[in-house]
């Protein structure tokens, strides 16, 4: 894969290649659907996660955010397929490696965290066994040392009532402990990267709060890498390092959490904001007004045969952006937004 | 403790009343003693006509079967439900099945509340049909005017469920529930499925809904920030109970109550420094 010129010749880009702990680049995957017809669902997806980091990667159903969890691990449905980009995970691409490979990387390497808890756990196995049976998978010889090693990661997890919890089916936990099981499966290995696709989706705000403590304290623990896929931008402030906007399976904006959070560019990200009610504490803000919204919707049929993805729903439109597709434009150094408005 | 309070419209009278509603489960297991589980505990409040009643908890708080009792889904332990001054609890299945016309409720995941085997045409027909009341001319009628009126074309009507996007669907089942003309619609998490751009749309159909048609609501969520923005009232659940109940900003700006307090501090903001609600 050559890359572009500019990239070459940046050489901030250059050192950072280097440490990157994971590289996607111009990644493009699609689904064949009925007959042999091929409908892309990410279209040149590029960014790097280095060690440590915490990645939230924000976008609508549809935009391809789930697609992009599994291609890191090729855990994909069958009628998908990769055609094209390149996915470097400490110098190999992911996207050529043999399948024996690939399942000593899943896992150990590389974990994935799904988003509804009570489908993932075995109902009928104590958890405290499905966290084993993950390491022994994995290799870890000697009962003793396995048994030894879950007793650790669950103490890690659960600071309270390990035992109790670790003797329990997954019926007898709540939402939050069953998605902290998951966790605790995830970092058995000891990976150093997490995806995490949508795992506080199906809590209540209180356990989503205490459900990315526990990311935030692993982070910090194990220095781990994470990819957390959200539709719920609200999430990411104080816990994401980066964020990747997705929209209908390209990037839209991505940059460091604070000042696309703080100071959103991209037309789509600032209308999405818009769109939340705000939590005020002030006597009759905007009560009971229309929320602003973005017309129209992503669907595949809706989406324009050239230009800006967004052009069609964009309050900002320009003549440019209904010929050609714009190209990520660099606000900062690592910031960037593909929107013509940007472009120099 | 109990907390009454009615809504904002002052001499109106209710629409809907609830009297020291109680709901107990009996959890049966295989050995020993059967466990009694308090989903409800003499919860207590009134809406007005018009108005919004958003009831805010932690999962498992008994919002949901709050819900179901008021939708004469489950019938209560003990208490009393008014509706338009009738009781309905002690009503009879025939009597009961007028009400429930009158009280419609709207799910969270709208993907698994429609049947995916019928068209768009036969969800929204179904409840009109099941009325006996009305002839054919009469169903199509309805059904093209509620189908324009929560913003979805024509020519949907042909398609299954399935096919429609997150958004698309919420509509269809707020166009259902909305063809008996209900004067109650019961929001049960009706907007947390849904993306965030497609929960403003949504938001913004029902309380157009509310000042052209009058509509009230019981929406029930774990959303504050939208349940502020929403409605008139807010009560709060904690284990079956409603433990505080008031305008939006008093409980935004003087929450009494520790359960309160906390549901605030884990609203997460966007771009605002809020470290406070993570570090735990």
């Amino acid at each position: 894969m050559i890359l572009p010129q500019h990239e070459l010749e940046d050489g901030r880009k250059q050192v950072q290649r280097m440490t990157a702990i994971l590289e996607i680049h111009d990644l493009h995957v699609s689904y064949r659907s009925s007959g042999s017809e091929l409908s892309p669902a990410l279209k040149g997806v590029s960014f790097r996660l280095m060690p440590g980091e915490i990645m939230g990667v924000l976008g609508e159903s549809g935009s391809g955010k789930s697609t992009l969890a599994g291609s890191l691990v090729r855990l994909l449905p069958g009628n998908a397929l990769v055609t094209g980009g390149t996915v470097q995970f400490e110098g190999k691409d992911l996207l050529q490696a043999n399948p024996d490979e690939l399942q000593a990387i899943r896992g150990r390497h590389i974990s994935l965290i799904f988003q509804e808890p009570s489908l993932a756990l075995h109902p009928t196995i104590r958890v405290g066994e499905q966290v084993r049976q993950v390491l022994a998978a994995h290799g870890s010889r000697g009962k003793r040392t396995l048994n030894e090693r879950t007793r650790q990661i669950f103490a890690e997890i659960f600071p309270e009532e390990t035992d109790r919890i670790s003797r329990s089916y997954p019926h007898q936990l709540s939402g939050g402990q069953r998605q902290r099981v998951l966790i605790a499966q995830a970092i058995a290995c000891g990976p150093s990267v997490v995806v995490a696709d949508e795992p506080t989706a199906s809590l209540d705000p209180t356990t989503q709060m205490e459900i990315l403590g526990v990311f935030r304290r692993l982070r910090e623990r194990l220095g781990l890498a994470m990819i957390f896929i959200t539709h719920n931008p609200a999430l990411l402030s104080d816990f994401a390092d980066h964020v990747l906007v997705l929209y209908a399976g390209e990037v839209a904006e991505c940059g460091p959490a604070e000042s696309v959070l703080g100071l959103p560019r991209h037309p789509y990200t600032k209308a999405l904001f818009q769109s939340i009610p705000a939590v005020s504490g002030k006597p009759g803000t905007g009560r009971k007004a229309k929320l602003p919204v973005i017309l129209g919707d992503s669907s595949r049929s809706s989406l324009p045969i050239r230009g800006c993805c967004f052009e069609p729903r964009c309050t900002e439109r320009m003549e440019i952006c209904k010929e050609r597709e714009p190209s990520p434009a660099n606000l900062s150094v690592s910031h960037t937004v593909s929107c013509f408005k940007y472009e120099s | 403790m109990k907390v009454e309070a009615t809504a904002t419209g002052k001499n109106v009278h209710p629409l809907l009343k609830v009297e020291n509603l109680v709901k107990r489960y009996t959890k049966r297991s295989l050995a020993g003693t059967p466990e009694e589980l308090l989903a409800l505990d003499s919860v207590s409040f009134t809406i007005s006509p018009g108005t919004t009643l958003a009831v805010v908890g932690e999962s498992g708080s008994g919002k949901s079967t709050l819900a179901n009792c008021l939708a004469c889904l489950e019938s209560p332990t003990s208490g009393n439900i008014w509706f338009e001054g009738k009781d309905i609890v002690k009503l009879e299945e025939r009597a009961c099945r007028q009400v429930r016309r009158q009280i419609q409720l709207i799910f969270q995941d709208p993907a698994s509340s429609l049947n995916p085997r019928w068209s768009a045409f036969e969800v929204l027909v179904e409840p009109l049909i099941l009325q006996r009341k009305f002839n054919r001319e009469e169903i199509k009628k309805r059904v093209n005017y509620w189908l324009g009126r929560v913003g979805l074309s024509q020519d949907i009507v042909g398609r299954s469920p399935m096919e429609l996007s997150g958004g698309q669907r919420q509509r269809l089942a707020i166009a259902r529930a909305l063809t008996l003309e209900p004067k109650l619609l019961i929001l049960d998490e009706a907007l947390s499925a849904l993306d965030c751009s497609v929960q403003a749309q949504i938001a913004n159909l029902l309380m157009e809904l509310q000042s052209s048609l009058g509509m009230t609501y019981l929406f029930i969520t774990h959303d504050l920030a939208m349940a502020a923005h929403f409605a008139d009232e807010i009560a709060v659940m904690d284990r079956g109970r409603i433990v505080e109940q008031g305008p939006p900003n008093k409980i935004f700006i003087q929450p009494e109550q520790e359960t309160t307090r906390r549901l605030l501090a884990a609203v997460p903001r966007i771009g605002r420094g809020d470290q406070s609600a993570l570090e735990r």
